[in-house]
């Protein structure tokens, strides 16, 4: 337990002291990462899928929930259809072209990464940016608790938290999942905000009798954005990957006919003898996509490390 | 003399205290004061406490970890019994300061306009157009070429000199009556450190604002300086008029750094490798000379009595057992 919360920790503070080098460096950042393979393939696949969640509906061939006769027809007991001209990887258990459906997944996938991660960015930045800012007791209470949350493994945390709702929905999956990131970006805030506050500028600030609101929304916040982006975009994968594990655990909206990618991905396991496709597009889907977002964010972090830098 | 001081520091002393480590004094008892209008110099090698002590003057010392002692009285009020918030009002108005990394004391994502004209809001309530208007003033007052173009760019879009002459004009945008400048210069290339040095000399000129010259290069003194405070280990050994100094330097220690530079006139930038033996070598004031272990007139006294202040000369003070005798004062 401890060791984990270590090793979260060490990676977030990490992260942090690469704030006091400031976000000017941020032309320089993205030269050196399109020099560089691995952030090319991360941009690649986030890009495509994005551009795929984002026109879902306009790329989708079929309807993705209403069931095909012919697809029907063909569904057995002991079969499902597989690929056949006007539907390229076949049919799902009720007869839905599966294809349709894995792409309006996408969608579903982005949007709950997406809201997963902005909520937990805005309450943690909330969290670090009033320990970063005020400091004495308020710092050291706020961070107990975020270290409390920190020593807990992320997916036990949202498997905890979404099991509390009465009525599973995706909203539970998104707010158990945002819970899970809450402790890392207020950690990461306060450790750049630390950061800020002993750099230069701010001491230059300061000599100039800039009034503390100031010194904190102006000269200390904006250079934290860096890191921030770095630690979303990695918090992207992980949202993505655990909301799908909420889902697959049945802990999220238990509409059948939804298109996505967890709740596929559990479904599929009883046809596993029967289509292991089922299970298999919707996994590597997932996969594929958090390791884009993945090696975006750490690219996007080597690139900010000082010690790279040169 | 000290009644018309624009700026008195009595005894100021500065005692870190870092967990696990003994308290450290950085700075231990420093005299000195600063008249209007005049420029003064603090010199000393690496770690004797220049940095500290003008820290302690703006308040800059972290509130936690660092006891300050003493006095420094500003036209007639101590800047150490003031609140946080009086400190901070007074920050920017009444005293302005200049940092050694020109590139690192500017923030990197807000406008050089905006940097400026901040000052000017806060201190004199000016609204951000006026503000603004103002501040091209003042960077084409500090010798920057196309100021209005300027207010929009960032600091990394600026040459090293240039961001310098900002952050003066930032420093004296509410015309200070005194302006701390910790080495100024020693970030710059060589050719800069001259434009800089004669801006700073000319604005002190043209405000009347006194100045404090915080280096490690005498040429710096020698070009810029009304008077000298030479600070070893953190204290004040020797006080003098500039020409006093370099003409008759009476500390041992003064001696060796002049006698470490090559010419007198020329080479600046030169940094200051002065002197045998290093800091290391000190032992504490309170059982003599800290300068002692390597000091060429050390006498047994030295070692055993901690040596006072005293008054040497016209407008000099000294803190040695065995000063430096010159050879045109036996004569005479
Ligand atoms: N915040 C701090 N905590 C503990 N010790 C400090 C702190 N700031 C400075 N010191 C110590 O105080 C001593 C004096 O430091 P100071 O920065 O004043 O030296 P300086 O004369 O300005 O030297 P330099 O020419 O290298 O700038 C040094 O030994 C330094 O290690
Ligand atoms: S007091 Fe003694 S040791 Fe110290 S500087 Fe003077 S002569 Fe040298
Ligand atoms: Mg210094």
């Amino acid at each position: 337990m401890t060791s984990l919360l270590n090793i979260r920790r060490r990676r977030v503070d990490e992260l942090a002291e690469t704030a006091e080098g400031g976000t000017s460096l941020t032309v320089d950042a993205l030269r050196r990462m399109a020099r560089n393979p691995v952030a090319i393939i991360g941009a690649v696949i986030v890009a495509v899928f994005v551009l795929l969640a984002l026109f879902a509906p306009w790329i989708a061939p079929e309807d993705p929930y209403t069931p095909f006769q012919v697809l029907k027809d063909q569904l057995r007991a002991d079969s499902i259809p597989g690929p056949q001209p006007g539907f390229p990887l076949g049919s799902d258990e009720f007869g839905r072209d599966f294809l349709s459906r894995l792409i309006v997944g996408a969608q579903q996938s982005l949007v709950v990464g997406v809201m997963a991660t902005l909520i937990g960015l805005a309450v943690g930045m909330v969290i670090g940016g009033l320990a970063g800012a005020l400091g004495g007791w308020v710092d050291t209470l706020l961070m107990r608790l975020t270290d409390i949350m920190l020593s807990v493994p992320s997916l036990l945390l949202a498997i905890s938290i979404a099991a509390l709702a009465r009525h599973p929905s995706q909203w539970t999956v998104i707010i158990a999942v945002a819970m899970v990131s809450v402790p890392i970006f207020a950690r990461l805030l306060r450790g750049s905000m630390l950061a800020q506050r002993a750099s230069d500028h701010v001491l230059a600030a300061t000599a100039l009798g800039v009034r503390r609101r100031t010194i904190v929304f102006r000269h200390m916040l904006p250079n934290s954005v860096g890191p921030v982006i770095v630690q979303a975009t990695l918090t992207l994968a992980t949202s993505i990957i655990d909301a799908a594990a909420l889902s697959f655990l049945g802990l999220g909206d238990p509409d059948p006919a939804r298109a996505e990618w967890g709740l596929m991905l559990g479904n599929a396991q009883r046809y596993l003898d029967v289509r292991p496709e089922l299970a298999f597009y919707p996994a590597v889907a997932i996969i594929v996509v958090a390791l884009g977002f993945t090696l975006l964010g750490e690219s996007m972090r080597e690139a900010l490390d000082p010690k790279n830098r040169r | 003399m000290s009644s018309l001081a624009l700026l008195d520091v009595r005894d100021l002393t500065v005692t870190f205290h870092r967990k696990g480590a003994r308290p450290f004094t950085a700075v231990d008892g420093v005299s000195f004061d600063v008249e209007p209008g005049r420029t003064v110099g603090l010199v000393g090698e690496s770690g004797c406490g220049k940095s500290v002590t003008s820290l302690a003057i703006m308040g800059l010392l972290p509130r936690r970890g660092a006891t300050v002692g003493g006095s420094v009285t500003f036209e007639g009020t101590d800047l150490l019994t003031l609140s946080a918030s009086a400190m901070r009002e007074r920050r920017g108005r009444d005293l302005g300061m200049v940092f050694q990394d020109p590139l690192s004391s500017l923030n990197p994502v807000v406008s050089i306009g905006l940097q400026v004209s901040e000052v000017l809001e806060r201190h004199r309530g000016l609204p951000r157009k006026k503000a603004m208007v103002e501040a091209a003033d003042l960077l084409d007052k500090v010798g920057i070429p196309d100021p209005r173009r300027r207010l929009s760019e960032y600091p990394h879009q600026l040459s090293g000199g240039m961001r310098q002459r900002a952050l003066i004009a930032m420093a004296l945008a509410c015309r200070p009556r005194l302006l701390i400048a910790d080495e100024p210069t020693t970030a710059l290339d060589v050719t800069i450190q001259a434009q800089i040095l004669a801006l700073l000399a000319e604005l002190v000129r043209d405000t009347g604002t006194a100045l404090i010259l915080i280096t490690h290069d005498l040429g710096v003194v020698a070009g810029l300086c009304d008077e000298v405070n030479v600070l070893y280990a953190g204290r004040v050994v020797e006080r003098a008029e500039r020409h006093a100094l370099f003409a008759r330097p009476r500390h041992p220690y003064t001696n060796g750094l002049l006698a470490s530079i090559p010419r007198l006139d020329g080479a600046r930038g030169e940094r200051l490798r002065p002197v045998r033996g290093s800091v290391n070598d000190n032992i504490p004031w309170r059982s003599g000379c800290a300068f002692a272990p390597r000091c060429p007139n050390a006498l047994d006294v030295c070692r055993l009595v901690t040596p006072e202040m005293v008054a040497d000369g016209p407008g000099g003070l000294l803190r040695c057992h065995n000063p430096v005798v010159h050879t045109e004062e036996v004569t005479a």
